[in-house]
């Protein structure tokens, strides 16, 4: 078995992708996390393009590494109030560390191995469905057409919700 | 020749590095942050699961597209919720968000 390009791409965009989540939570000022962040969402729109989900990763360029991050970094310029170095210490308390630690390795390790050891690998990957945008608008309009307009109205309501949240009881 | 499992694999990594942030860190955004990793986690899961053991259709790229619709939702309620708590208390510390104790 050889190593072909896709394995070498695969690498490096799973190793970007895992290396600024770690970033993220490893980081002790909140706007080197935000920027970390907006690499995690990057990686992770590539992990979606080389699957052959184009669709999926402009929406997540668009909405997550566009909006939601945009979002993010103005939330912290308005509730930064101390040293930007001193903004996201970490936890002082040692024993939730550990339980952290422990519970996110028992996961990794636990979910991983049973992965590994699956017979998932047999599964080789197909041609994906050649329009995959007009397949998504049949679903979204046809079947799931209930789904689609809860989440309208879950958006809206996020909106009005969020809008009076921030906004505050200025008499 | 990468397969399904590489793919299911990053996406617990991810998972993992979601959950270690939310134990250990103390600003709340932060921890908004850690939540979105693992929904992201969650995305790469469906779209890999649809690629590899269903190609026909493309449901599971649809579910991904309501995440990302709930997760944009809860980011902003949480960020808005976030800075009227900051309001009051002028920290986003979460050891100080004790309103609902008593």
């Amino acid at each position: 078995m050889s190593i072909t390009m896709n394995d070498v791409i695969f690498v490096g965009i799973s190793s970007l992708t895992i290396l600024s989540a770690l970033g993220v939570v490893l980081s002790r000022n909140i706007v080197h996390s935000a920027l970390a962040l907006i690499l995690t969402f990057l990686g992770v729109a590539l992990t979606f393009f080389q699957l052959g989900a184009g669709f999926i990763g402009l929406v997540q360029i668009l909405v997550y590494a566009g909006a939601i991050s945009v979002l993010i970094i103005f939330a912290i310029m308005l509730v930064m109030n101390v040293d930007a170095d001193k903004t996201n210490q970490p936890n002082p308390s040692r024993e939730i560390h550990f339980w952290g630690a422990l519970l996110a390795l028992v996961l990794i390790i636990g979910l991983g191995s049973s992965i590994w050891h699956s017979n998932l690998s047999m599964f080789l990957g197909h041609q994906p469905v050649a329009d995959a945008v007009g397949a998504l608008a049949d679903l979204m309009l046809g079947k799931y057409v209930v789904a689609f307009e809860a989440a309208a109205i879950l958006l809206l309501l996020a909106m009005v919700g969020s809008i009076i949240l921030a906004r505050g009881d200025d008499e | 020749m990468i397969g399904l499992n590489h793919y299911l694999l990053l996406a617990t990594i991810l998972f993992g590095i979601g959950v270690y942030g939310i134990f250990a860190k103390r600003n709340a955004i932060a921890i908004l942050m850690s939540i979105e990793l693992m929904l992201n986690a969650v995305n790469i899961n469906f779209v890999a699961i649809n690629k590899f053991i269903e190609p026909g259709n493309t449901v599971g790229q649809l579910f991904a597209i309501f995440i990302i619709v709930v997760a944009a939702a809860e980011v902003s309620v949480g960020l808005a919720l976030i800075i009227s708590i900051y309001r009051h208390k002028k920290s986003v510390n979460l050891s100080d968000f004790n309103l609902m104790k008593w």
